[in-house]
Parts: C-alpha cells; structure tokens; sequence
C-alpha cells in the first residue's frame, strides 16, 4: 500500500523547488552578459597547440586537457558542427544535454553557460559565444534524414554526422552505444508554443565563433555537416575551424564558474572528484 | 484505482497479456513484442514515468530522442508519435493518449545532477538514473546504455526564448498512453522517485502497465 507524503512535507519541498526555480528563471539569466564582440580576438602563435580545418561533411576527434581552450569558428562560411565528448580518464563519463538544459533552466546555451556530464560535473565552460544559436534537442543528420532531405541528389550517399559518430567512436576504442546525444554548433533552432522546432537563420553568421574551455581532460569529437532543419536544399556544408588553444588557469572571478549557483555546485563536483 | 477505460473493443481487462503494478519509485522492465499493444496507466496522476526502449534482439539498438524529435518536427510526444531508434528505425506507435503532452528532452534525474540542481544535500535521495542502472542491469548493460529517455507524463514546457522549466503535471488519475510495438522492445521503466520538483507532485505514487496481443 502506497503511504501519500504529508501535506506539510509536500508544501515545503514545492517552496523549495519555487525558489530555485525564480532564481533559474528570472535572476540568473538577467545576470549573464550578452554574446561576445565580433571578429573573435586573436589568438597568439605560441598559444596555439593544434589547428584543424574541418572540411564539409567530415569528422574529426581531439584529446583535450583541462583548462585548455577550443575556439570553433565559421571562418568560411555557414556551417553546423555537431559536438560529442567523453571523460578521457572514463569514458562511461559523457556529455549529458538532458542534464545540461535541465539544471541550467534554458536550452539556449550561450555565453556564461555551462555543459554539463551525465555525472553532474561540469565539461565545457562557454566562456565567448557571439551568437548563442545552437540546437541541443535534435542532434545532427542521419543517411535517412539526408535522403528525406537531398532527394535526387544522391542523398544517402552524402556524409552523415551519425556515421561521422561511428566512424570517430569506434576509433577513440568506443562504439555507437557510447554516442551520447549531440550538441550541433551554430545551429539556430527555436521551438514555437506547440513545440515545432523552427530555423533561426538570423541569429548566425559568417564570421561567428564560440570558444569552449575543458573543465577536464576529454575525448572531443566534432562532425561538419549540414544540420536537419538548415533550409539550403542543396548540399554544402563549409569548412570549420577547431583551434586547440593552451591551458590558462582561470581567474577565481571566472563567469562561467561564478554565474550561476547550479554552475558553483557543478565546479564543486569537479573539484571533489579532482582531490 | 480508476475505472477501466476501453480503447478497443476486443482489449478488456480479462484479456490482458502481462498486467503489472509497479510500486512508487521501482525501476521495472518487460518485453513488450512486436504488433502487441502497451498501455502505460498514470494510476494517480501526475506521476513521471521515465522510460527507455531497446530493440530485443540487438539492445545497441535503443531509443533516440533525438531521431524521434528530429523526425516529427516537435519536441513534445503525443499520440502519432513515432518511437525511433538509434538507427533510425520506428520502435513503436503511440496510438492513444489521454494526457496530451509528454517530454523526452529533459532526461532522467540522477543523484548527481539533483545535486547540481537542487544543493548537495539531495545526493542521497533515490533518482531515476539508479533505478535505470539497475533493471539495464538484469539484461547485460550498464550505465553507458542509459540513453536519453522519454518522460511520460511530466510537463516540461520549452518557451520560444529557449527557457524550460519542470511544471506541474496535468495528469489525472488513470490517465493512459498506449504504444503499438513496432518491433519486440525491452521496455525499461524508472517510475519516478524525484520529490524536489512537480514532476510526480512532490509524491511518487504507484503504475500500472498493461499489454495485449495484436489485434490485427
């Protein structure tokens, strides 16, 4: 027999939940700064550990240490770049958009926001976005969505960023069980009051770029291709940018680390399991 | 408990193939084969129920979130809603539903996501996440095969400036979806124990899961 909770214990959890939930809702996105300046700042030769150009349709994977710094950046045009990541130390540890939308009260990732792993612990800080237009509830394209997509155009045999997944897995030592849900870079989607998803194609362009600092050291792997719902019936994804830029230890004032409480505590998971 | 309510005339209570209760808080699973009929019973009302498929014959083939809201262009499921595997292939129909919206965005609770959201103080409440491990557990896989799942009756509305937040529930008691298999699934049910927000009103309570052959 199912024994119901007390009214009282009921009323204060719901007080509990209403106050985190004013503060995730109202104070804390009126506290984070706006999209970063445009063209993104330079960044000095001797910073610079790897740079790699992505090309249309293409995957790529990287190790990436703590503290270091990935600048994506649309330096040849429009594109979208599908992200996935994994725990380098354990990777049963991996990216978790579910938890990363859910805990921060807002699918729109941007600059100040964080992402988080299926452990509580925070991956990525963005720590510059000059767009915040990314799509965390989709994924990337699959052969049947690019032959729905590019009929006659020999759809299924264009690049996929579900195979690219496979592809780069399998070779990190993983397999497609391990491919956690996608993160798609540059990828302007917005969902109405019914919940269609609906392109944002004004929230993007050429010249945007997000920079992501590794909370710990990780597998990163990237795919390059056109996004489901990108409205460009033909085929032609751009090359992107992926800088891997050297470890500086943040400041103890850190946005990203400071912006939110659900942030504060994410670090303080972080620095547990780092003791 | 709720009055019976009749779908199809040839699906009755007597009829049943499994009939299931399953207590407040218990992870659960079943196969479920292809052609039969699943019906999924909020018996109290606004009771989150987190649930996961796998294809029977191959578990690394498992729900997708992402392909199912990909494909039908919305990130609510409902009825027509097609269940899509992470090959792109349709796992099962939803065919009735009397709630109207339910998520399949905002992922399974864990102890150590509760502590990021809620203060470390609810590490040590029960989560979904655990019950998943547990029962993925019974069939040969472990936490790396708890993929993004589908939240059954919990409200979590996704407003046009990207802000989403768990609401109450609009669930009442006996309140019903039914799934057609597609394809005979390993159904694994986490029947939520969260009680730090609205998703099962701050009260977990228990549900009943039904299954009938094809009628076809």
């Amino acid at each position: 027999m199912h024994i119901r909770r007390s009214e009282e214990e009921i009323a204060a959890n719901r007080a509990r939940y209403e106050e985190h939930q004013r503060q995730g809702l109202n104070a804390t996105p009126k506290a984070l700064p706006g999209k970063s300046e445009k063209p993104a700042p330079a960044i000095a030769d001797d910073h610079i550990i790897h740079r790699e150009t992505i090309p249309g349709g293409w995957y790529w994977s990287t190790r990436v240490k703590a503290n270091e710094v990935l600048r994506i950046s649309l330096d040849e045009g429009l594109s979208t770049l599908s992200l996935i990541a994994w725990n380098a130390a354990d990777t049963t540890e991996r990216l978790n958009l579910p938890d990363t939308v859910k805990v921060q009260w807002t699918t729109g990732l941007a600059k100040g926001r964080v992402i988080f792993s299926d452990m509580g612990r925070v991956m990525f800080s963005i720590v510059e976005d000059s767009c915040g237009a990314h799509d965390v509830l989709m994924g990337g394209s699959t052969a049947s969505s690019n032959a729905k997509k590019y009929a006659g155009a020999n759809g299924p045999a264009l690049r996929n960023t579900r195979d690219n997944f496979v592809l780069l897995a399998t070779k990190a030592g993983l397999d497609k069980r391990d491919i956690p849900a996608a993160l798609a870079l540059f990828a302007p989607v917005r969902v109405d009051a019914d919940g269609k998803f609906l392109w944002k194609p004004e929230l993007v362009s050429e010249g945007d770029y997000v920079d992501l600092r590794a909370e710990m050291d990780m597998i990163v792997g990237f795919s390059n291709c056109p996004h489901p719902l990108d409205p460009n019936p033909v085929y032609a994804p751009t090359a992107v940018t992926v800088t891997r830029v050297a470890a500086i230890e943040p400041a103890m004032d850190d946005l990203c680390r400071t912006a939110t409480p659900e942030a504060v505590r994410g670090f303080e998971n972080n620095a547990f399991v780092a003791l | 408990m709720t009055q019976f309510v009749q779908t199809s005339s040839s699906r009755t209570l007597n009829n049943t193939v499994q009939d299931h209760y399953i207590p407040a808080e218990a992870p659960f699973s079943t196969v479920v084969k292809k052609g039969q009929i699943l019906r999924i019973e909020d018996s109290y009302g606004q009771q989150a129920i987190d649930t996961l498929f796998y294809n029977a014959k191959d578990f690394s083939e498992r729900y997708s979130s992402q392909d199912t809201m990909r494909e039908q262009g919305v990130a609510y499921i409902s009825t027509g809603t097609k269940i899509l595997s992470s090959e792109g292939r349709v796992m099962a129909t939803m065919t009735a539903d009397t709630c109207g919206r339910h998520d399949t965005s905002a992922g399974a609770c864990s102890c150590e996501s509760n502590t990021v959201r809620f203060g470390h103080g609810t590490k040590y409440l029960h989560a979904c996440r655990d019950n998943f491990v547990i029962e993925v557990s019974k069939h040969g896989m472990s936490k790396r095969d708890v993929a993004p799942n589908i939240n059954f009756f919990m409200n979590v509305p996704i407003a046009s400036d990207a802000t989403m937040t768990i609401v109450d529930g609009i669930s009442a008691p006996g309140d019903y979806v039914e799934l057609q298999a597609e394809m005979d699934v390993l159904m694994v049910i986490s029947n939520c124990p969260q009680i730090n927000n609205p998703c099962n009103g701050f009260d977990p309570t228990p549900i009943r899961v039904l299954v009938w052959n094809d009628e076809r």
